[in-house]
């Protein structure tokens, strides 16, 4: 039996970043919003204080935090000739649950994507030809112009600590020269570097790049944001990524929007609440609200004016799958839109070894690094590479926890005592410079509903049909050896270099930054959402995340994620409220 | 089910606008905000599970296995401590016998296939099970080999079985020689590096062998080493013996 | 029904708007006795906290050394509270104790305080608390011993420290002093919690404003003058922490948040500034210079500091001022009665969130893991740390209220 609710004016799908957003600017605007939250509810006190917080084995190995693969997993191939398995542990990234979502347990590093990033069609094929036919790269639709007042809106509320490099066109030494346009500098200087970020500055200046400091959601002082709520100065524990903080020293949606939602009388939070499927008027024009089933098997239908989906990249595109909304892409034919131009990250590094100096790499925080961008985007000249888009290289000291962190030069075994004595050598004198590489969409790399595996309530598991492209292997390939270069100038005694080699392999953790399924764009025939994230088919439905990216590019998703959601929220408060329907037309 | 409001809800109403609130007519499970601001109780703790305590799931003639094989996983030798001295057998014992051991959080439904390396773990035994099936074959296999179990072995033998199982050169009946010999690594390691309070890493002895300082949460005096060793004493979720009257 | 949201959105803007106000517009009755019935906080005790009870409808049981005692529902319900209730009968309650019925009533409620408070303060709440929804509620029966069920026993009790006074304002002290003095020995009643005790519930004059305890809290030292409690602060700061509730020196937690979120926050900022100046005039004496602990509980509690406490308050105890207290000079860590450090760190506590600072800061429990012992090495470490001198707490003190908590 299913109950039906009360009416609400929003329902939201999941409580993360994109949720409290939404929250934040639909409550402002008068109204009732409720958000259903699949996880439990989530404290700085009570969950991850500083007293339990740094608990490596509990968060990170044992998932503490993160959504179990028995509620919901995906299965996985490299290709379509073969079976799609499913993910029976996490692997190469860790999905969040629960309240506040990944932005809990994030690093904080918050880039902007390029200005050309959104453009990486019309961009690239204006300065380099036409792109390969397989490449299914596309315009978002909205551009860095229009989101910049947003980005810079989510960076004040984070506090971000870090160093401007173009404010109103004036280009700041120490900051990143490459970066968009800004309307105002970071909220709060950059945090203290260490020792590693010293040597890899020095070393990339000597090669004539122009190292800066990794914009940071980890506070290098205290700070109180536009919504009143106050954080304090980083401690550089070293616990960021797969963790709580526990001093309120890392911007999260806890520590900047939620308890200024908490006391509005028109918020609502249901915890333990599972969306199953997005529910429509008989001809299936509008949403009507949501089916979900709480903690007990219950099962309510949860009426509401407006459905924004808020959840996880592959929640969102596996219940748009689900709930029939949008044609599914087919890669035989590349017709179709929801699963189209799932894209990743394509990572490569390089350790370096100190023979006496200590880089003491349990003195870390999230988004402490050092940064050069000279490779990012078409910040380069693309012209006869054979590849578009780039990737940053970044020297960062986020942790040295020692179940995770075991660097040991070329050659070593993995096990035994040579093993062993080798990490003893080398675990307070090692770092690493990486390649964080954009991902372009490719036509055979998708998701879609799995014909075989079922999840707890019986409803197909997302099938995700992924592999590393041509233009990525020629991405890592041109980019690596500079960060070779840079490695090798930081004074070591040696260097490993830890190539991009093989397929994807699902399960070494690389990084939780997936991407597509629900990709914006400026047509239906191409997209799933408009350029306002409003569904082509469905009016009153709306969605948010890193699903939207038509394909990801060399930075972390967050900034552009949050920014994202705050250009959607004031389409829906100030268009879609005026004169509810299509915000575009096709 | 929980009430719609939490227990101070009212206060918290109150001290937000000083009017009275509403209560909401339905128990819809779970509910939070509705001006009631964020909860708080005193004493409140999601406090760390600590495995299952002493709680144990091996048998003795499997912890002798387990014990030996960690043994040369993370060897005492002249360079330090292994896993003997950090006690990372009653670690996997304990971690067998909760949650993780039974595979309580991963996604163990059928059909089970044979995967490729990219699609990681695929056996349908979850950890507990598959020390299980794999402990006597191992012993099976030793027995074939040499007359005797893996624990009489002498360390070179033994190391020659585990390279064997690790180059996928010795493979077993019921499950996946190497996909026991990966998670006893995985499950080693852990064993050796976790807090303490989850039963390996004995007095911290894995912190001190890399020079890891431990569950610490402040390092703000020390951003600035510039390449200098930080001499701070390892310290657990439950302190250490610096935390007591000398 | 958009439209019907945005109207109950405004109609509860409005109503917040309308308290605000009310502060200014004290020449209405109703407003001004509204302004009083917040400065007293008469929400706090007479609304049921714990079980969700509608505000002034009683019945939040108070824990006093003598039992519990169930605030009284202050509802114009004609049964259950007030409806039958006059002017002269109220005005009777607060000046001198003593119901409508003519029964005495237990100073649990602060009528030693409100006994100062002129006719026309005391007629403005009545004609507030009467515009109240009237709301049936009963209220318990006490939980007191056989002697003192017996009301009549309470006259006594007065006899020895009830006086049945008005406010004289003091002609050399300026009219914020007088103002102040009036708010804090009145309706605002701080010695309630932060003035001592004797064994049978009187205020020691001696020890005036010097600190208190009530339900196992101590309310410190509030005295603003030389040596007092409140001796490094300024008027600037005892405003924030009563208006904000966040200052440089700590913010207001638990019962005092209670205060902060329900009251002061919402009095006016000449108000606050008064009872500032009049308690920076209230000198105290200086304090015994303490016994240092032993060195090994030094190194103990010093080491505890530094690996538990540092990642919030700092490694030199300098915190992050309006955000986690500075530890040095903190009067609630070296208060003469170490309870209340004691049962934050025990169970952790809560800055109570206000209008200017809504994020809910709370340090965390240290219950599970720290031992009666450690927990004395560290408080008895950080009250002799820098320029604290305040003497040692034993491992017994903190078992004392480790086994108060559990049965509470």
């Amino acid at each position: 039996m299913v109950t039906r609710l009360p009416d609400v004016d929003v329902v939201l799908v999941g409580f993360g970043w994109t949720g409290a957003i939404m929250a934040q600017k639909l409550t402002d605007a008068g109204m009732e919003v409720l958000a259903l939250e699949r996880g439990p509810w989530r404290d700085t006190p009570t969950h991850f204080p500083t007293t339990f917080a740094q608990d490596e084995l509990r968060y990170y190995w044992r998932h503490g935090m993160f959504q179990e693969a028995s509620q919901e997993t995906l299965t996985f191939r490299n290709n379509r000739s073969q079976m799609a398995l499913p993910m029976r542990r996490w692997g190469s990234f860790l999905p969040g649950n629960g309240v506040g979502g990944s932005g809990v347990h994030w690093n904080g590093q918050t880039f902007r994507f390029l200005p050309s990033d959104f453009v990486a069609r019309s961009h690239n094929e204006e300065r380099y030809g036409p792109l390969p036919e397989d490449m299914t790269v596309q315009d978002y639709g909205v551009t860095y112009e229009e989101l910049e007042p947003h980005f810079d809106y989510f960076e004040k509320i984070c506090g971000i600590s870090g160093e401007a490099g173009n404010v109103n066109g004036e280009i700041i030494a120490g900051g990143n020269p490459f970066e968009g346009q800004r309307s105002d500098h970071y909220p709060c200087p950059p945090l203290q570097m260490t020792f590693s970020q010293d040597r890899f500055a020095a070393s990339a200046r000597n090669l004539g790049l122009h190292p800066f400091p990794g914009p940071a959601a980890n506070l290098s002082q205290a700070y109180t944001n536009p919504l009143g709520m106050q954080l304090a100065p980083c401690t550089y524990c070293g616990f960021c990524e797969k963790f709580g903080c526990g001093n309120y020293s890392k911007s999260s949606p806890q520590t900047t929007i939620i308890p200024a939602l908490m006391r509005r009388n028109n918020f609502a939070l249901r915890t333990n609440a599972e969306v199953l499927s997005i529910e429509r008027t008989p001809d299936g024009a509008m949403a009507t609200g949501v089916t979900y089933v709480d903690a007990q098997g219950e099962l309510y239908f949860q009426p509401a004016g407006m459905v924004i989906l808020c959840a996880y990249q592959l929640q969102n595109t596996r219940l748009m799958l689900l709930s029939g909304i949008g044609a599914p892409y087919d890669p035989q034919t590349g017709q179709g839109v929801v699963g189209k131009n799932y894209c990743y990250q394509v990572m490569s590094s390089v350790d370096v070894f100190f023979e006496e100096e200590y880089t003491n790499e349990f003195v870390g925080a999230g988004a402490l690094g050092m940064v050069v961008d000279d490779y990012n985007g078409d910040n380069f000249d693309h012209s006869g590479l054979g590849f578009i888009g780039g990737g940053y290289i970044a020297c960062w000291t986020t942790n040295a926890r020692p179940i995770e962190t075991h660097p040991v030069p070329e050659g070593v075994p993995t096990w035994g005592s040579a093993w062993k004595k080798s990490v003893r050598e080398n675990f307070l004198k090692s770092t690493s410079v990486g390649l964080h590489g954009a991902s372009m969409a490719h036509r055979s790399n998708y998701v879609d509903l799995d014909p075989t595996y079922k999840d707890r309530w019986g409803r197909p598991l997302l099938r995700m049909t992924y592999d590393f492209t041509l233009n990525d292997r020629r991405l890592t390939a041109h980019i690596t050896p500079v960060v070779k270069d840079i490695a090798r100038g930081m004074g070591g005694r040696e260097i490993k270099v830890n190539n991009r080699r093989g397929s994807y392999d699902s399960m070494p953790y690389q990084t939780t930054h997936n991407t597509g399924g629900t990709i914006m764009g400026t047509s239906p025939a191409d997209s799933v959402v408009n350029r306002y994230c409003q569904s082509w088919d469905v009016p009153n439905l709306f969605v948010t995340g890193a699903g939207l990216f038509p394909q990801n590019a060399g930075y972390n998703p967050t900034d552009t994620v949050a920014a994202l959601a705050y250009w959607s929220a004031d389409a829906i408060v100030n268009q879609y409220l005026r004169a509810e329907g299509p915000l575009v037309q096709p | 089910m929980a009430p719609v409001m939490s227990r101070r809800a009212a206060l918290k109403g109150l001290i937000m606008t000083t009017t009275a609130l509403a209560l909401p007519g339905v128990v819809l499970g779970r509910e939070y905000g509705r001006g009631a601001g964020v909860p708080w109780e005193p004493g409140a703790a999601d406090i760390p599970y600590y495995g299952t305590r002493d709680e144990g799931f091996l048998t003795e003639a499997e912890l002798t296995t387990v014990r030996a094989i960690a043994a040369r996983i993370i060897p005492s030798d002249e360079d330090g401590p292994g896993a003997a001295e950090a006690d990372v057998v009653t670690f996997i014992d304990r971690q067998l016998a909760g949650f993780y051991g039974r595979g309580q959080h991963w996604y163990m439904q059928g059909p089970f296939h044979e995967g490729l390396s990219t699609q990681g773990y695929q056996s349908e035994h979850p950890p507990a099970q598959l020390y299980r099936l794999a402990l006597p074959e191992l012993d099976t296999y030793c027995d074939a080999q040499y007359g005797s179990r893996f624990s009489s072995l002498s360390e070179a033998n033994q190391d020659a079985v585990l390279t064997g199982l690790d180059e996928e050169e010795i493979t077993f009946e019921t499950v996946s020689a190497k996909t026991f010999f990966d998670l006893i690594v995985e499950n080693t390691i852990e064993g050796f590096f976790a807090d303490p309070i989850y039963g390996g890493n004995r007095d911290m002895i894995g912190w001190r062998y890399v020079g890891f300082p431990g569950a610490r949460y402040d390092y703000r005096d020390f951003v600035g080493h510039n390449g200098a060793r930080i001499d701070l004493p390892p310290v657990s979720l439950m302190g250490g013996p610096h935390w007591t009257r000398q | 029904m958009r439209n019907s949201v945005i109207l109950a959105a405004l109609a509860a803007a409005g109503l917040v708007a309308g308290t605000a106000q009310a502060q200014e517009l004290a020449y209405s009755q109703v407003e001004r006795g509204r302004y009083l019935v917040t400065a007293g906080n008469c929400a706090a005790c007479h609304t049921d906290m714990e079980n969700d009870g509608t505000p002034f409808a009683g019945g939040r049981g108070l824990d006093t050394p003598f039992g519990v005692i169930y605030s009284r529902n202050l509802t114009p319900d004609e049964e259950t509270g007030i409806g039958l209730w006059s002017r002269d009968d109220f005005y009777r309650a607060m000046n001198e104790g003593v119901n409508r019925e003519g029964q005495q009533l237990y100073p649990a409620f602060p009528y030693t305080y409100f006994t100062i408070m002129p006719r026309e303060d005391v007629d403005a709440v009545y004609d507030y608390l009467r515009t109240l929804e009237p709301v049936r509620a009963e209220i318990p029966e006490n939980e007191l011993p056989l002697p003192l069920r017996f009301r009549p026993a309470v006259a006594g009790w007065k006899m020895l420290f009830f006086e049945d006074r008005e406010f004289v304002p003091d002609p050399a002290q300026s009219d914020a002093w007088n103002r102040g003095r009036y708010l804090v020995d009145g309706p605002t009643h701080c010695g309630a919690c932060h003035t001592g005790k004797n064994l049978l519930g009187g205020d020691r004059e001696a020890e005036y404003l010097r600190g208190g305890t009530l339900e196992n809290w101590f309310a410190p030292n509030i005295r603003g003058g030389e040596n007092g409690g409140l001796a490094q602060w300024e008027i600037g700061d005892i405003v924030e922490f009563l208006r904000d509730g966040r200052a440089r020196h700590t913010a207001p937690m638990q019962r005092m948040g209670e205060v902060v979120g329900l009251s002061t926050q919402h009095m006016t900022q000449e108000d606050l500034e008064a009872i500032a100046i009049y308690l920076k005039s209230l000198n105290d004496e200086p304090p015994q210079a303490a016994d240092p602990i032993t060195e090994d509980r030094v190194a103990a509690g010093r080491s505890i500091f530094f690996d538990e406490c540092a990642a919030c308050h700092a490694a030199d105890g300098s915190g992050v001022p309006y955000i986690f207290a500075p530890l040095d000079g903190s009067n609630k860590l070296t208060a003469e009665d170490p309870s209340t450090v004691i049962r934050i760190i025990l169970e952790g506590a809560q800055a109570v969130p206000t209008e200017a600072a809504l994020g809910p800061l709370a340090m965390p429990a240290f219950d599970w893991k720290l031992s009666d012992e450690q927990i004395a090495d560290v408080v008895s470490y950080l009250r002799q740390a820098w320029s604290n001198n305040a003497i040692a707490v034993s491992a017994s003190d903190v078992a004392d209220m480790r086994s108060y908590l559990e049965e509470h």
